[in-house]
């Protein structure tokens, strides 16, 4: 059926809380509203208020009690309306939920889903348009996904919620609108750290994330580029596998990031392809990333900002004709010495 | 002494022991009162690592509230939790082998002195930062509410919480949702290294709940009794559905904040004001009072308890530290991190 990513999204909870009475929703106007973002609407119908909660404006207050909700035999899907909201709300992540296995030496699990909208692409300004996967993927005891387009957020969302952790679920804000065939119904639940090769290729490896995903199909189209994309679908923890097999088979690495370059996810996968595959390597591995300012909000500020199909396109070629690694625009353009 | 001698009984069983009477209220008091004298020694010889914070002066509170909760109701606590765990039935070697690091800790030795949990008798995982137990309470009480269950949630933290968003947050929702859970403020006058005038305007934190409509009441925190049945009207309330209490319970910190804080920025005199309503003092006189104990059996509850706990850190001296693999161990649900 074609949806929409929200109502991908939608139909994953419905079909969890059919399936699992101790789900339930809660964050600010998802019941009466709907959702800030449309990925509740109907629930509060079928579901009830009970299962559908509107909260107050109080992240760490709604969030500490789905780590205390999850404790004791709910498995609470939060809704952090912006990732930056979740600022507020950190210590009762990272410092609790995170924690709570192993300092209860298995006695207590936190079966929770912290889901957000974040990134770029729509003009929300600096506040309002961050990934900051950074902010949890170090903390161990939570796993982190990010989804791509609607089946990747039926598959992803269902899966989180059946998941025996906290699991914190990065929801690119620019996809929600797109639309895409999904197929729904239990068998598309796995388990989480797998990533999906979405297109075939021999000559490059690219590992995308959220929406550079689609930005990476449309770039190698452009640039005509035989190249194998990767959608990692988990950063945490992140499936080490797939991609290893890939860059065996291609020799070469990009990885490309809706984050600045300081801190960024990709750190970690070009670092660990470079220490163990690099007999295998033709090129040194890249990263493709935002620079290190704050999104900016005018349209022609934010549409640099994010690396785009053309500009992407541009830097595959050059990567696969140099093999050595292109500087960044802000470098090569003089912004940044 | 081997093991066996420290695990005759369940902590459920000694849960339920203390509701036989005074005579086991007062010993557990004093068997919290002696462990934490000893934790405190350890520490200052060495053998335990890092921070403590003792309870010492907060025995009643930690009583009357395992006496007016049932096992399967849950509490969630702070870093200065000794008192409580062992209150609620926690065995005393689960709670000072963490302490010392030990394999026969609650947690097998990776969490330490500021993280107790046993769930057999509804203790959390407790935790080190300031408030971070409020919405935690008041999430275990929506999960009971969402669930159909007639437990209560518990919440206890010092006074210094009350300035924290957390506690006001948990507060706010508590009233909104109408859960079933109790928040308990453990008024010592002091959060951390300063009292209570310098960083809150008002000592009388009970008026806090006002602003989130929920009713609130100030009880002596050094008698088990006035914490007890403050306790109990408040769980009665949430199991029938009326929704949250917030108590105050006025104590004194005996001790200082942690580790080897000796609090000389007590004003002239109040530690010694304090003292005489030492809440082990209280229990004595209520003990001989009503009869219940002797001078001399009184008396013999504090050699009995130096024995118990004296015993208990030599059998931990010999017992091993974790072996490497402990580490890796409840990440995820699966045992090893991947």
């Amino acid at each position: 059926m074609k949806m929409r990513m929200n109502q991908a999204i939608v139909s994953a909870f419905a079909d969890e809380m059919r399936l699992d009475p101790s789900v339930m929703l809660m964050g600010e106007d998802i019941a009466g509203a709907g959702g800030p973002f449309k990925t509740s609407e109907g629930l509060l119908d079928e579901f009830g208020p009970m299962r559908v909660r509107d909260t107050p404006i109080s992240e760490m207050g709604f969030t500490g009690a789905a780590v205390g909700a999850s404790a004791l035999g709910l498995r609470p899907v939060v809704e952090i309306m912006f990732m930056e909201f979740l600022g507020v709300a950190l210590d009762q992540l990272v410092t609790e939920a995170a924690k709570f296995r192993y300092l209860s030496a298995g006695q207590v699990s936190c079966p929770l889903v912290i889901r957000a909208s974040v990134g770029s692409g729509l003009g929300f300004g600096s506040q309002h348009s961050q990934t900051l996967e950074n902010w949890v993927s170090s903390t161990p005891g939570l796993k982190v996904v990010t989804l791509s387009g609607p089946q990747s957020a039926y598959d992803l969302m269902r899966s989180a919620i059946q998941d025996p952790d906290p699991v914190i679920v990065l929801e690119p804000r620019v996809l929600y609108g797109e639309r895409g065939e999904v197929e729904t119904g239990d068998s598309r639940v796995k388990p989480l750290g797998q990533a999906n090769v979405i297109q075939a290729g021999n000559e490059v490896t690219i590992v995308a994330m959220g929406q550079t995903v689609r930005t990476s199909i449309e770039a190698t189209a452009q640039a005509g580029i035989d190249a194998e994309v990767i959608d990692l679908a988990t950063l945490v923890p992140w499936d080490r596998a797939t991609v290893f097999e890939s860059v065996k088979k291609t020799g070469r690495l990009v990885v490309i990031e809706e984050a600045p370059e300081s801190g960024g996810w990709g750190g970690g996968i070009v670092a660990a392809v470079a220490s163990e595959l690099f007999t295998s390597l033709k090129a040194p591995p890249i990263r493709i990333t935002t620079p290190n300012v704050p999104v900016p909000y005018g349209k022609s500020l934010e549409v640099k900002f994010l690396p785009s199909a053309d500009a992407t396109a541009a830097i595959l070629k050059e990567f696969l004709e140099t093999n050595t690694a292109p500087a960044p625009w802000w470098i090569s353009e003089g912004f940044v010495k | 002494m081997n093991k066996e001698a420290f695990t005759k009984e369940t902590a459920l069983q000694r849960r339920a022991k203390l509701r036989e009477g005074l005579r086991p209220q007062y010993e557990r008091m004093m068997e919290i009162r002696t462990l934490e004298n000893s934790v405190n020694e350890l520490f200052a010889g060495g053998s335990i690592a890092g921070t403590t914070h003792l309870c010492l002066g907060q025995e009643a509170l930690d009583i009357g509230i395992a006496l007016a909760l049932k096992p399967t109701d849950v509490v969630s606590a702070t870093y200065r939790s000794h008192g409580i765990a062992l209150a609620l039935g926690m065995l005393p070697m689960e709670v000072m082998g963490e302490i010392l690091g030990k394999t026969v800790g609650c947690t097998g030795g990776v969490g330490g002195s500021m993280h107790l949990c046993d769930m057999s008798v509804g203790l959390l995982p407790t935790s080190a930062i300031v408030g971070a137990g409020y919405p935690v309470a008041a999430g275990a009480a929506l999960a009971f509410q969402n669930l159909g269950q007639s437990h209560v949630a518990l919440a206890m933290a010092g006074d210094g919480s009350t300035n924290i968003g957390a506690f006001h947050e948990a507060l706010n929702l508590a009233a909104i949702w109408k859960l079933p859970v109790i928040f308990v403020i453990d008024n010592n006058v002091y959060g951390e290294y300063s009292r209570i005038n310098v960083t809150t305007p008002i000592e009388d934190l009970y008026l806090r709940g006002a602003s989130y409509d929920m009713p609130s009441v100030v009880v002596d925190g050094m008698s088990v009794e006035a914490v007890e049945d403050a306790i109990a009207a408040a769980a009665e309330r949430a199991r029938s559905g009326e929704g949250p209490t917030l108590i105050e319970a006025k104590t004194y910190r005996f001790a200082g904040h942690s580790r080897a804080d000796t609090a000389p920025y007590r004003p002239e005199g109040e530690l010694e004001s304090w003292a005489e309503r030492d809440p082990i003092k209280v229990m004595r006189k209520r003990l001989l009072q009503d009869k219940v104990m002797t001078q001399e059996e009184i008396d013999q509850v504090s050699i009995d308890a130096d024995k118990y706990v004296s015993e208990l850190v030599q059998f931990l001296t010999k017992e091993p530290e974790p072996e490497i693999s402990a580490m890796f161990d409840h990440i995820w649900a699966q045992d090893r991190v991947s």
